[in-house]
C-alpha cells in the first residue's frame, strides 16, 4: 500500500452503496493506524464516503503496512 | 531488560565454543571448516582455511604433533579423525603459495628476530604480516636448522621447507645467517641491535641461550626467561619466545609456532603501546566446552589409505574428512521448529532480542520472534546448561509491554478472550448446592470448560462424591494469557481477584484439570494449596460405569506445562493403566514441545505454531492421549484422533470422544456461557432471562474454519450484520445479490460478505484489519 497509488481499483466493479444506491468510485482517504495516518485511494460512495477495503488488500498490503507500523 | 542478565542467558549457550579438535590446536585452526571444505572436495577452500591460521602450512602438515586427533570426539564413535593427514593432503591437492599480504602500516618499525627457528619465524611471518620491517638473525648456515635434523626427507620434502620460508620471503622478512648475536655492543651485539630496532626477540634454544646469561636471567630449561603471560624479558624493548606453555619434555613443532606467535602479538601490541595483557585469547591448547550429542551418531570407522606411504588420495580425504560430525550442540534447534524457524540458535537470539529491546527509532525485526516462542521450557530441559529461550522471551515481552512497544496485533485476541472468560457471565465461585462450606474446590480451567463442559459436571460430581467436606466450583481463567503476554499489570489484577474468590470459599484446597492452571497456582499462589486433578482421582479412584472402548494402545502427549512434575505425569499413567488403556511414550515425558498454545505463539505465530503442532503429531500413527483441553483440541483441529484423559474416564461408552472436533473460538464461549447458566438452573434452581435471541446465522463450515484462522469470531460477524440491517449502512454486489458491511469492534474492522435468505443471513466469508480508513472530508 504505497500511501498514493491507486488501489483496489478493479474490485470496485459492481460494488453499490446500499443506502445512496450510488456505484463505488476510487478516491482520496485516509488510512491511520497506531497514530500515523496518510492518504490513500480507495473505492467509496461518493454520497455518503463509504470506504471499501476488500479481503485481498486486508490480507495483503495493509496487513504488511500495520505489521511494519507495528514493529516500529 | 538487565544487561547483566541478558549476558548470563548469553554464557550459558556453549554453541559458539570451539570444538575438542580446535580447542586442543594451540594455533586454534578451525578444522571443523577445513573438514567441512575438505568433505565436499573443495581443497582449495579448506587450504585457504589452513593457511589463514598456520603460518607454515606446507611444514606444519608434514611434522606436526597433531595433539588435535587426540582430542578429536569422533573417537567416541568409531575412531579419531586423520586430521594431520588430511592437512597433507590438503597441502598436496591446493598449496598455492602464500597469496597473503603485508597490511599497509602507517608507522612501520623495525623488529630484528634472533633465532630461525620455528617460534622466531613464526613471530617474523605475524609482525611482516601487520607491516613491520623483519630481519632474522641466525648463527647457522640455515634458517630451521633444527628440522633438517629431526625429520628426514621423506617426512618432512625439503620443496616444503623451500615452499613456506619462500612464502616469507615474500612478506619481506630478511633472514640473515652465519649471523651469531651475543651480548654487549659489538656490531652483532645485542646493545647494538637495540639501538637499530624497535623491538628484539630471542628466539633462541637453551644452549645459545648462555650467550645473554650475563645481561639476561635464564629459566630452569636453561632458556632466557620471560614473562609467562607477555613474553617480556626484564630488558626493555627485549622478549624472549621462552616456553610459553608448561612443557612435557618433549618437542612440539606446534607448540614452537604458538610460542613464537604469541610473542609475535606483544611485541605488536607493545609498538603499538597497548596493553601486552588486556583481552587475549591466545593462550593455546585448552579442553573445549561444547556440548555434542555424540549418541545421536553412529559408528563410522577410519578410512586407510591405500597406498599408506602416500598418504590420503582425493577420493579418500574426502571421506576421512566426511567422518567429522561436525561437533555442533544445536541439541534444543533440532528439537524445537520455533528455534529451527528463526535460523540461528539461542546464543544469537539472546542478543538479537535485547537488541531489539534497545531500539528507540526503527524497526523492531525479533518482535514475532519473541512473541512466537512458546515459552514451554523444552530448550532448558535439554539444554546441557538449562538455558530457557522462554524465560528470555517472557522477559522481553515484559519489557515491549512496559513501553508500549508490543505490537498490538499478536494478544489481542488471546487477551479479548481472556477478559470474556473471566466476564460475571462466564465465571462462578459456590460452594456445593445446599452447603455453606467447602474443603476444595474444582477448578477446571476456561478451556475444559469450553471444550467438555460435560466431563466438567462429572468430574465435579464424582470429586464431590468421593471427597470430605464438600467439592466447591470455581470457573474461571487462571491468568495464563496475561501471564504469557508480559502484562504483569493484568495479571497482578488477576491473581488479585482469583484469590478473592478463593478467600471468599474460605480457602479451601484447589484441585485443578488443567496442567496450567496448576502451573500458575504453583508459581504464583503460594497461598493455595493447588493439586491436579488427575493425582487426586488416582488417590480417590475412577467413577464406576461405561467408558468408551479402546480398543488400540494410545500415544501419550504430556502437556508442557506438566514438565517437571513427575507426580501429574505418573498419575496419568496410572489412571490410563487402571481404565485398561495401554499407553506409549513419545519419547518422553518432560521432553516433549507445546501444542503450540502455550505462550500465545499461535497468536503471534500461527505458521511457526501449525509446525510445531505437525510434527507433533506426526511422531506415532496411533491416536493420541492427552491430558490437557487445549492440547487436545490443537490436535483435533489439525486433524489428529486425541482423546482427553477425562474422556476416558466420564465421557460414557459408546462414544468415540477421539474424534471429537475442536469446538473453535466461538461455540468455546458458547459452551462457557452454556455451563454457567445450565449450573445456575439445574443445581441451584435459579431461573433466568432467556438471552435475547440472536441473529438466525448459518456459518459454512469452511467458512467458520476460515474465519477462525482470520481470529473473527461468529459474534463479530453477527454485530457486523446486525448494525448494517438496523443503518443500511452496507454495500450490495448486483451480480451474487449479496451485501458486504463492516463493523469496528475494539481495535479491529470487521467485514461480512452475506446473503439475506429465508429471514436469516448466510456468511459467505469474513475479513479484518486494524487499520482505519475514512473518506477524506
Ligand atoms: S568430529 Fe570434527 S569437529 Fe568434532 S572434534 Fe573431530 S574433527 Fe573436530
Ligand atoms: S541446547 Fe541450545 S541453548 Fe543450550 S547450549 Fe545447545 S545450542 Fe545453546
Ligand atoms: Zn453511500
Amino acid at each position: 500500500m504505497t500511501p498514493t497509488a491507486p488501489e483496489g481499483g478493479a474490485e470496485t466493479a459492481g460494488l453499490i452503496c446500499a443506502a445512496c444506491d450510488r456505484p463505488l468510485v476510487v478516491g482520496r482517504v485516509r488510512a491511520s493506524y497506531l497514530g500515523q495516518s496518510f492518504p490513500v485511494d480507495l473505492p467509496r460512495c461518493p454520497g455518503c464516503g463509504f470506504v471499501y477495503v476488500s479481503e485481498d488488500l486486508a490480507g495483503g498490503k495493509m496487513l504488511a503496512v500495520e505489521q511494519a507500523l507495528e514493529d516500529k | 531488560m538487565d544487561a547483566e542478565q541478558v549476558k548470563l542467558w548469553e554464557g550459558r549457550c556453549v554453541e559458539e565454543q570451539p570444538p575438542a579438535c580446535v580447542a586442543a590446536c594451540p594455533l586454534h585452526l578451525d578444522v571443523r571448516a577445513m573438514m567441512g571444505k575438505t568433505a565436499a572436495g573443495d581443497f582449495a577452500g579448506a587450504f585457504a582455511v589452513y593457511a589463514r591460521f598456520i603460518p607454515f602450512p606446507a611444514i606444519v602438515a608434514h611434522v606436526c604433533d597433531h595433539p588435535c586427533e587426540a582430542s578429536c570426539r569422533r573417537a567416541e564413535a568409531g575412531g579419531g579423525l586423520a586430521i594431520s593427514a588430511l592437512e597433507r593432503a590438503c597441502v598436496e591437492e591446493a598449496h598455492v603459495g602464500s597469496r597473503r599480504q603485508p597490511q599497509r602500516n602507517r608507522r612501520p618499525k623495525r623488529v630484528a628476530v634472533v633465532g630461525a627457528g620455528l617460534a622466531g619465524l613464526a613471530a617474523a611471518h605475524d609482525l611482516a604480516l601487520k607491516g613491520h620491517a623483519v630481519t632474522v638473525f641466525e648463527a647457522d648456515a640455515h634458517p630451521l636448522e633444527r628440522l633438517h635434523r629431526d625429520f628426514d626427507a621423506d617426512r618432512l620434502p625439503p620443496s616444503a621447507i623451500a615452499a613456506d620460508l619462500g612464502g616469507l620471503a615474500m612478506l619481506g622478512v630478511e633472514i640473515r645467517c652465519r649471523s651469531r648475536i651475543g651480548a654487549g655492543d659489538g656490531p652483532l651485539g645485542l646493545d647494538t641491535l637495540l639501538e637499530a630496532h624497535d623491538a628484539v626477540l630471542l628466539a633462541l634454544g637453551p644452549g645459545p641461550a648462555l650467550a645473554f646469561s650475563g645481561s639476561l636471567p635464564l629459566d630452569g630449561d636453561g632458556r632466557i626467561a620471560a614473562d609467562p603471560a607477555t613474553s617480556a624479558t626484564v630488558l626493555p624493548k627485549v622478549f624472549s619466545t621462552g616456553r610459553l606453555l608448561g612443557s612435557d619434555g618433549a618437542y612440539s613443532p606446534i607448540r614452537s609456532v604458538h610460542d613464537g606467535r604469541r610473542a609475535g602479538e606483544s611485541i605488536e601490541r607493545f609498538l603499538q603501546g597497548a596493553s601486552l595483557t588486556a583481552a587475549r585469547s591466545d593462550e593455546g591448547a585448552g579442553p573445549s566446552s561444547l556440548h555434542v550429542n555424540i549418541a545421536a551418531h553412529g559408528s563410522v570407522p577410519p578410512v586407510v589409505a591405500a597406498d599408506p606411504s602416500r598418504g590420503f588420495d582425493r577420493t579418500e580425504a574426502m571421506a576421512e574428512a566426511a567422518r567429522c560430525f561436525p561437533c555442533r550442540c544445536l541439541e534444543c534447534v533440532k528439537a524445537c521448529d520455533y528455534l529451527a524457524h528463526h535460523g540461528s540458535y539461542p546464543k544469537r537470539y539472546v542478543r538479537e532480542i535485547y537488541n531489539n529491546d534497545g531500539i528507540v527509532m526503527g524497526n523492531r525485526k525479533s518482535n514475532r520472534m519473541i512473541d512466537g516462542c512458546t515459552l514451554c521450557g523444552q530448550c532448558a530441559e535439554i539444554c546441557p546448561t538449562g538455558l530457557d529461550m522462554g524465560e528470555v522471551c517472557l522477559d522481553a515481552r515484559r519489557s515491549m509491554v512496559a513501553r508500549d512497544k508490543m505490537p498490538p496485533s499478536h494478544h489481542d485476541f488471546a487477551l479479548r478472550a481472556m477478559a470474556f472468560a473471566r466476564s460475571p457471565a462466564a465465571t462462578l465461585a459456590r460452594h456445593r448446592p445446599g452447603r455453606g462450606t467447602s474443603a476444595a474446590v474444582f477448578f477446571p480451567g476456561c478451556q475444559l470448560t469450553a471444550s467438555a463442559p460435560d466431563q466438567v459436571v462429572a468430574a465435579w460430581d464424582h470429586l464431590d462424591a468421593r471427597l470430605p467436606g464438600g467439592v466447591g466450583l470455581m470457573l474461571d481463567c487462571c491468568g495464563a494469557p496475561a501471564e504469557w503476554a508480559g502484562r504483569v499489570v493484568l495479571h497482578a489484577e488477576v491473581r488479585a481477584s482469583l484469590a478473592a474468590s478463593w478467600e471468599a470459599l474460605g480457602r479451601p484446597r484447589v484441585i485443578t484439570a488443567c496442567s496450567t492452571c496448576l502451573q500458575m497456582f504453583t508459581r504464583h499462589h503460594p497461598e493455595i494449596a493447588a493439586e491436579s486433578l488427575w493425582t487426586v482421582l488416582a488417590a480417590v479412584g475412577l467413577p464406576d460405569g461405561p467408558r468408551p472402548a479402546v480398543p488400540a494402545p494410545l500415544a501419550i502427549h504430556d502437556p508442557c506445562t506438566t514438565r517437571g512434575v513427575p507426580a501429574v505425569q505418573r498419575a496419568v499413567r496410572g489412571l490410563a493403566a487402571t481404565l485398561g488403556v495401554e499407553v506409549v511414550e513419545l519419547g518422553g515425558a518432560d521432553l516433549g514441545p507445546c501444542c503450540g498454545f502455550g505462550g500465545l505463539a499461535e497468536f503471534a505465530d500461527r505458521p511457526v505454531a501449525d509446525r510445531i503442532v505437525a510434527r507433533r503429531i506426526g511422531e506415532s500413527a496411533l491416536d493420541y492421549l492427552a491430558y490437557c483441553a487445549t492440547c487436545r483440541d490443537v490436535f483435533a483441529r489439525a486433524g489428529k484422533r486425541t482423546l482427553h484423559l477425562g474422556d476416558l474416564i466420564f465421557a460414557g461408552a459408546g462414544a468415540d470422544p477421539a474424534g471429537r472436533p475442536d469446538p473453535g473460538p466461538s461455540a468455546r464461549r458458547a459452551a462457557r456461557l452454556g455451563l454457567v447458566r445450565r449450573l445456575k438452573r439445574e443445581r441451584w434452581g435459579e431461573t433466568m432471562d432467556e438471552p435475547s435471541p440472536s441473529l438466525a446465522l448459518t456459518v459454512p463450515d469452511a467458512v467458520r474454519l476460515d474465519m477462525e484462522r482470520k481470529l473473527i469470531l461468529i459474534e463479530d460477524v453477527a454485530q457486523v450484520i446486525a448494525r448494517a440491517e438496523a443503518t443500511g449502512a452496507k454495500l450490495k454486489t448486483p451480480e451474487t445479490g449479496r451485501f458486504v458491511a463492516n463493523h469496528r469492534i475494539g481495535e479491529v474492522t470487521f467485514w461480512v460478505d452475506y446473503a439475506v435468505a429465508d429471514g436469516g443471513f448466510v456468511v459467505a466469508r469474513a475479513w479484518a484489519h486494524r487499520m482505519q480508513v475514512e473518506a477524506e472530508p
